[in-house]
């Protein structure tokens, strides 16, 4: 299972804080696999996810990297702390 | 102890109680940078803010913030408290206190820190004012990516 976290302006979008994929194998689901499948359920998201950093486990990575059964994915919106 | 240092929290933030955390004998100087919220923004009335957090990543930025100070400035001492949810006009969303044995680097040190806060920690806010609501999506406050709806509309 790939839990993906939605935050801000994507998670309204989407309707959730929070996404489920099933996994499906070592070197077979890439990050831009899962972006793919959810702004194919959610059209409107596409714009917003395009800006959105990703982490996987809280660390910064490449769209490009493939992932493993039990990662968190999250799609973080250009921030606005301080 | 590491872990106290940093902290993101839904209460009222003590600007005493952080600065506390890098009080010590061998400190000259503690700087501290509060961030509070401000009402006019290019002249847009703000009514409240909301602010999120990817809240475990938020922590271990302002953590990792605290190790790029100390490679930067070895003597200084960092804690920095990051307050969520909703805040009104004049409320204080952060703290940075940072302490070191002469003032030029707890002065340096407090800069870089809201510099990095405002690039890499995961932590949103979202503007209310009278005709609607806007997240902030970039940390020069500049950008506004436009997914929430205008407050008093009805619903689709």
């Amino acid at each position: 299972m790939i839990k993906v976290l939605l935050f801000a302006g994507l998670a309204e979008e989407a309707g959730t804080h929070e996404l489920e994929f099933e996994f499906l194998g070592e070197k077979r689901m890439t990050i831009n696999d899962i972006r793919r499948r959810i702004v194919d359920t959610y059209p409107g998201i596409s714009h917003e996810i395009e800006r959105a950093m990703i982490a996987v486990n809280e660390e910064f990575v490449n769209e490009e990297l493939y992932l493993s059964d039990q990662d968190v994915v999250a799609f973080i919106p250009p921030v606005s702390g301080g | 102890m590491s872990q106290d240092m940093y902290q993101i929290t839904k209460d009222m933030i003590s600007i005493e109680q952080t600065v506390s955390k890098v009080a010590h004998r061998n400190a000259g100087a503690i700087n501290t940078f509060i961030g509070v919220v401000r009402e006019l923004t290019k002249g847009k009335k703000t009514l409240y803010l909301e602010y999120e957090a990817y809240e475990s990543m938020a922590a271990k930025k302002l953590e990792q913030i605290g190790l790029e100070i100390k490679e930067k400035w070895p003597e200084a001492s960092v804690a920095i408290t990051h307050r969520i949810g909703r805040l009104d006009i004049t409320d204080i969303a952060v703290v940075i206190a940072v302490s070191s044995p002469h003032r030029a680097d707890s002065f340096e040190a407090s800069r870089y820190a809201i510099e990095r806060i405002k690039e890499i920690v995961p932590i949103w806010k979202k503007e209310h004012w009278e005709n609607g609501e806007s997240w902030i999506g970039d940390q020069k406050e500049t950008v506004q990516y436009r997914t929430g709806k205008p407050e008093g509309m009805e619903n689709d």
